[in-house]
């Protein structure tokens, strides 16, 4: 018997097994004949595939298995807790024979006679008042060809027998008299009692085994089993490739020489195509580990007395395989913890006037580049107060300490090392690994887990997982004369500010450089200060441009103050060497077009080591309506501009296509209206001081400045609104007090604690240049 | 020549140094380097190894024995360690040498300092004192872990 017929087995049969740890639980709640039939067909498959290989133990504890499910199936027994219990043991055992017979070859000395025993008792065992009802049992529609047959197995492909009748090698009546021995209780096959019988020759049944096999194969022809080694193997030279495509594409980018140009552009998109191809082989959906839930959740709650019901949205989310395999047991342990911590008791559930089943939901979906792994029970929640007094009681913070702490970060002291709030350790959990190696694990990939909890509600742990680990888009950067990568995962958006505005823009809050976006105030951290600890005083006292990257970091948003921001490429990551493991700021390293090494920068970690992640406790980005407002004010993001002696407009910032500076010599007169080229067409210009007849300001505006254009686009055609000044970005509720008072305007309202006027551009556009609108105007954007 | 040993041999601060040929991946010769800020000066950085990545620890600032003069490049050693390879930059490269084992003497007690703890013992070749560099121990040890002060959390 050659190897790789056994190796393909044990693949099979451990897919079969997995299948039937998932079918016993759902058979406990929906005990169809369908799904009967189905664990039937799966232990039939096992059964046969043993006994053709020769594993005789193995195949004697699937055949009194398949016996129980025929009766099961037949109706002669009912469902019973302690029947699924048996079957489940029967699955385990069956998978440690696998594992041993992976291990050594053979199925080795065990002694499974007390497992066959509690089988056949239940086998034999008269059907005590069920508590599932069984459906009534429809009949096998019998084959024509074996018109006899009853409650005897139909696998998915053509029987044995009806090949063998099909090909004359054998009479109908032969195999019906043969199946009803086996339905008897003979543990042999159908060919073997044939043959035994004389009614077939070996030879025959032989061919009739192949003739089924490539019946079975043509229906998975369109997939095939490939080894994960060579996968890796693959993607390890997609990266390669990737890093050659970057530099002859610098190459190429530097000649216009169209022998190479075209070449480099076609190896680029078939690269792309290549790794998109490449990592997809790699994709797996999140089902194949959740898959193995409800048994883990059905065990865990008969251990402790509960009822729990699973839920999963999302099970064919794809991550990337090592991905998979590196969540697995983190998710494992949460849905463990879930239902022996988090979920209570039957009485204490009716106690709290719930329903006495506990519901564990799992949703998977993406999210901007992301996966999102949520992982809810509706069970008693976290309590902040003991999570509070046990980390003070184990050390982990002072008294003093968890006073200044917020709700959030009492609750991620569950991640710390060393913290178990269980007051009785159960054999479920509690076995030294805990909240803290599930963040470990889950921060090695790239993600982050956060917990959200509600007394008497429930628990949610939240998982934010990358894609793929290998190949990532990222910004590449310059900082002290060296190059970054910075994921794109992380980032949110980029400012340049220059001359005036990056001394302006950037303040100074007790020594900390703060930026107003938009509102709000966002912490600046210099990367030549992270990466160099040079206390000097921030660049933007003295640079005329200052590029902040606006990232992300554990629901924190701070801006990364850099020297130049270079491009967006893909990166192959490549892990550091041991040396460099102990450095937070760094997530790894790449290759760059040019061949020399670039840092990938590690947001959460530079967020962590300038304070941001802790500091900014009030500031989360969730936080969006301004202490006071109502929640039905609506908040409205709107441009500040300043016309004129007294003119202070806003505008919705939706309407807003670009803003520009345009010098006074671009422009141009088209009949009597001021026009620029701009983007291949003539755009028309509104001064709108002019059209709105606001009195110029006193000082006379400076002839040599250039003009500040607010670009406005409907249907592809552009119109600049040229304005003396763009004063800010506010995000606010805006609420129209004034009605209009002229047209162009729509009336006036209080912004930053300044009367505003509100622009109608429409309006405004129509009055300045009827032209402009071939169709109805948009809307007013108040 | 039944326990004779073979040697990649180098020169730091005019000192003949030796490394198992076992243990050497490869020699070459100077590569541009990415500065790793925030870790410890004998980390000099980053090379590209046709594709890999490889940290290069700087053997004169490991041994403490001052810069090489201005002008004059490092010389690549790649040694293969438990964890990976690792670049040794060194003065020069020397030859292969096969020593003997009777030649062999563990460190004498007067030699103190880096290199005591990161040799292994001493060949008395007929021209040279050969010195048995510890590879492990030169590209591991609280020398090269990121100071505390510039990673603190």
């Amino acid at each position: 018997m050659s190897d790789e017929i056994v190796r393909e087995f044990l693949v099979e049969s451990n897919e079969n097994l997995d299948l039937l740890d998932r079918e016993f639980v759902q058979l406990e709640k929906d005990p169809s004949h369908e799904r009967l039939a189905g664990v039937f067909r799966t232990i039939h498959t096992i059964k046969g595939a043993c006994g053709f290989l020769g594993f005789k133990k193995l195949e004697s504890v699937a055949h009194v298995g398949e016996n129980l499910l025929t009766k099961l199936r037949d109706g002669e027994l009912t469902l019973r807790p302690e029947i699924t219990t048996a079957l489940l043991q029967m699955v385990d055992a069956i998978r440690q024979m696998l594992v041993q017979i992976d291990a050594s070859g053979a199925e080795g000395e065990r002694d499974d006679a007390a497992l066959i025993e509690t089988l056949t008792a239940l086998l034999k065992g008269v059907p005590a008042a069920p508590p599932i009802v069984l459906p009534p049992v429809k009949k096998v529609v019998a084959a024509p060809a074996v018109p006899e047959q009853e409650g005897v197995d139909r696998p998915p492909a053509a029987s044995i027998g009806e090949i063998l009748i099909k090909e004359g090698a054998a009479t109908a009546a032969d195999v019906a008299s043969a199946i009803r021995i086996q339905s008897e209780g003979d543990p042999r096959h159908l060919g073997e009692i044939l043959v035994e019988r004389g009614a077939v020759k070996p030879q025959e049944v032989v061919e009739a085994l192949r003739t089924q096999q490539v019946a079975r194969a043509a229906a998975s022809d369109s997939s095939i089993r490939v080894d994960v080694v060579l996968l890796d193997k693959l993607m390890n030279l997609v990266g390669e490739l990737v890093l050659a495509r970057n530099q002859i594409l610098q190459f190429a980018n530097a000649t216009e020489e169209a022998a190479i140009v075209t070449p480099s552009q076609q190896l680029n998109l078939i690269t792309t195509e290549l790794q998109e191809g490449v990592m997809k082989t790699r994709m797996q959906p999140i089902g194949t580990i959740w898959s193995k839930f409800p048994r883990t959740v059905r065990d865990v709650a008969m251990s402790c007395g509960k009822t729990v019901r699973i839920e999963m949205v999302g099970k064919e989310t794809e991550l990337d395989k090592t991905i998979i395999e590196a969540i697995k047991d983190p998710l494992t342990h949460i849905v463990r913890n879930s239902v022996d911590h988090g979920i209570e008791s039957p009485a204490q559930r009716a106690a709290a006037g719930k329903a006495p089943e506990g519901l564990l939901s799992l949703r998977a979906y993406h999210e901007g580049g992301q996966v999102i792994i949520e992982i809810s029970d509706d069970g008693a929640g976290l309590d902040a107060e003991k999570i509070r007094r046990k980390g003070i009681e184990k050390g982990l913070i002072t008294a003093e300490q968890s006073l200044r702490m917020n709700e959030r970060e009492l609750l991620h002291l569950i991640f710390q090392p060393g913290f178990s709030t269980a007051e009785k350790v159960t054999n479920v959990s509690g076995r030294g690994v805990g909240m803290d190696v599930v963040k470990t694990n889950i921060d090695k990939i790239g993600g982050t887990v956060d917990v959200q909890s509600k007394p008497g509600t429930g628990t949610t742990v939240r998982m934010k997982i990358p894609l793929t680990l290998a190949i990532i888009p990222a910004l590449i950067i310059t900082d002290g004369g060296d190059r970054y990568a910075i994921p794109q995962i992380s980032l949110l958006e980029l400012v340049r500010l220059e001359g005036e505005e990056a001394r302006k823009r950037i303040e100074l809050l007790q020594g900390v450089a703060v930026y107003r976006l938009r509102g709000r105030l966002l912490p600046l951290v210099y990367l030549n200060r992270e990466l160099r600890a040079d206390p000097s005083t921030p660049r933007a006292a003295i640079a005329d441009a200052v590029n902040i990257i606006i990232l992300q970091a554990d629901e924190r948003k701070f801006g990364l103050v850099v020297d130049e921001i270079n491009d967006t490429e893909e990166i192959v990551v490549k892990p550091l060497g041991k040396q460099l493991k102990g450095v937070k700021t760094f997530a790894g390293s790449t290759i760059m077009g040019d061949g020399r090494v670039a840092l990938i920068l590690d947001v959460l970690g530079i967020a962590q080591s300038a304070n941001v992640v802790n500091e900014g406790r009030d500031r989360g980005v969730n936080e969006k309506v301004a202490p006071g407002a109502s929640a039905s004010e609506k908040m409205q993001t709107v441009l500040l501009l300043k016309c004129g002696a007294e003119g202070r407009l806003a505008m919705d910032l939706s309407l807003v296509a670009r803003l520009e500076e345009f010098p006074r010599e671009v422009i141009e007169r088209a009949g009597d209206i001021e026009v620029v080229q701009y983007r291949g067409q003539i755009m028309p210009l509104i001064r709108i001081a002019e059209t709105l007849k606001i009195a110029a300001g006193d000082a006379p505006a400076d002839p040599s400045a250039a003009l500040q254009v607010v670009v406005y686009s409907e249907q592809g055609r552009n119109i600049g609104l040229v304005v003396d000044r763009i004063l800010d970005i506010v995000e606010d509720s805006i609420v129209r007090q004034q009605p209009a008072q002229r047209s162009g305007l729509l009336g006036s309202a209080v912004i930053q604690e300044r009367v505003t006027d509100l622009l109608d551009v429409a309006g405004l556009v129509r009055a300045a240049n009827p032209g402009f609108f071939k169709n109805a105007p948009v809307s007013q954007g108040f | 020549m039944a326990n004779a040993a073979q040697f990649c041999t180098f020169f730091v601060d005019g000192q003949l140094f030796g490394v198992p040929v076992q243990q050497v991946q490869e020699v070459i010769r100077y590569q541009e380097m990415t500065r790793v800020p925030r870790v410890p000066q004998v980390i000099r950085g980053l090379i590209n190894l046709r594709g890999q990545i490889v940290v290069a620890v700087d053997l004169r600032r490991r041994l403490n024995a001052g810069e090489l003069p201005e002008g004059q490049l490092p010389m690549n050693v790649v040694v293969r360690t438990v964890d990976g390879a690792v670049s040794l930059l060194v003065d020069e490269i020397g030859d292969v040498l096969e020593a003997q084992e009777e030649s062999f003497e563990p460190t004498p007690e007067t030699v103190t300092g880096a290199v005591r703890t990161l040799i292994q013992g001493v060949y008395k070749l007929p021209e040279h004192l050969l010195l048995i560099l510890d590879t492990e121990k030169a590209v591991n040890g609280p020398d090269l872990e990121p100071a505390l002060a510039g990673a603190e959390a």
